[in-house]
């Protein structure tokens, strides 16, 4: 076995965690990975501790990174650069700036008050939740490098052609008034010591953690659910390439929820293993994440309905798309 | 001295409050505290990751909760 594999099997799939869960599910609980309760069991408790794991490692490198670009600087960055460059820009800072949902609407009246143009905006804002360090390495993980490479890539390119189409459709009118009425202010943040970013990061682990750990609990149950409890048959015909609107059906259930993907991870490893399509899984995925009931809500704030429709329309088709090219080009990515 | 807390009632944002009340008594201070959650408003300061802190309207601190010690070495400057 070379190094790469060894790595990728330990570090990333932690395939010494799978054994050590399974000696505490055969030996301490006496039950047989043969059955369904065993395998249940195992499940659970393998994938809560993995992703606990992941999720308090990932975060605290990821928000020692963010720690250089709060969405204050990200703000002066992003005015410098005008055209589909900003939309890119928008996009690949909208992977290292923080996820939370709860955040995005402070960063949407910062970056219009700022006159930034409203694509620029929206491709930050579709990026921040759908791709971010998180995502990448947890795929990797779960799904292998391929297969999180291509979802960071096709997700930026959603991110930067729905910033494009937003503008070119002239949604600058859509944006509520008292928004352009915000005056343009520019702090000037003390830089941080090492030691400050560090206690940054921990703060962000907490914080998250707190968040959602429940719906990491949720997740992986119902993956629990799908893994041994339903029958493959019911699946594949529901969801699996014998449905033709599978995609569809995924965009639709997923775009709904709210949950990011340390939660939707485990139901999607769960779905995989029933031989549901990747590009199926990964709509779903990014359904989930991206678009919600109450970010939807919560962005109705700041935006009129129109505006809010055609984000809404765009990001949903665009996944769509994305879901059956994955279907069609997964062979690409074994 | 007037102190503004920014945020959106957020669970950091009573313990900024928290600490900044602490910090106050150590110092035997008095201030009037003003706590700012309309949005608009908070961004107008050039905020977008809450809580803030504005002391004699100055930004502070922005997105964390500083400490009861950094927050008296803000209140002293």
């Amino acid at each position: 076995m070379n190094i790469f594999n060894w790595v990728n099997d330990q570090l990333f799939k932690m395939k010494w965690l799978y054994n050590l869960v399974r000696i505490l599910v055969e030996e301490i609980f006496n039950l047989s990975l043969e059955t369904r309760i065993g395998t249940s069991i195992h499940f659970f408790i393998y994938d809560v501790i993995k992703i606990f794991i992941l999720l308090s490692v990932l975060i605290f490198a990821i928000s020692y990174i963010q720690s250089y670009f709060p969405p204050e600087r990200t703000k002066k960055i992003l005015g410098r650069f005008k055209g589909i460059k900003g939309n890119m820009l928008g996009a690949l800072l909208g992977t290292i700036t923080p996820f939370c949902s709860c955040s995005s609407i402070p960063i949407f009246i910062g970056f219009t008050s700022a006159g930034l143009p409203v694509g620029v905006t929206f491709s930050f804002l579709i990026s921040s939740p759908m791709v971010d360090l998180a995502s990448l390495l947890l795929l990797m993980s779960f799904f292998g490098a391929k297969i999180a490479i291509a979802y960071v890539i096709v997700g930026l390119i959603l991110a930067v052609i729905g910033g494009i189409l937003i503008d070119k459709l002239g949604m600058e009118k859509y944006i509520k008034d008292y928004v352009y009425g915000v005056k343009d202010t520019d702090v000037n943040i003390e830089e941080m010591i090492p030691r400050d970013r560090v206690n940054f990061a921990k703060d962000q682990v907490k914080d998250i953690f707190d968040r959602v750990w429940k719906y990491i609990l949720i997740g992986v149950g119902v993956g629990a659910l799908i893994h041994n409890w339903i029958p493959q048959s019911v699946i594949e015909n529901i969801l699996g390439q014998n449905n033709p609107f599978a995609v569809i059906l995924a965009t639709m259930v997923g775009v709904p929820i709210y949950a990011d993907i340390f939660g939707t991870i485990p139901i999607a490893e769960a779905l995989i293993a029933k031989g549901v399509g990747m590009g199926t899984v990964l709509a779903f995925m990014m359904g989930v994440t991206t678009l919600s009931f109450p970010s939807l809500v919560m962005l109705s704030q700041v935006v009129k309905k129109k505006l809010l429709g055609v984000f809404l329309a765009i990001v949903t088709i665009g996944i769509i798309i994305i879901g059956y090219s994955f279907n069609i080009f997964s062979f690409l990515l074994k | 001295m007037i102190i503004k807390i920014l945020g959106t009632g957020c669970s950091k944002c009573g313990k900024l409050e928290k600490n900044l009340d602490k910090a106050l008594n150590e110092l035997d201070l008095q201030a009037n505290i003003l706590k700012i959650d309309n949005l608009a408003e908070i961004v107008g300061y050039g905020i977008m990751s809450t809580p803030g802190l504005i002391i004699d309207d100055e930004v502070k601190s922005v997105g964390k909760v500083p400490s009861v010690k950094e927050i008296k070495k803000m209140l002293t400057k």
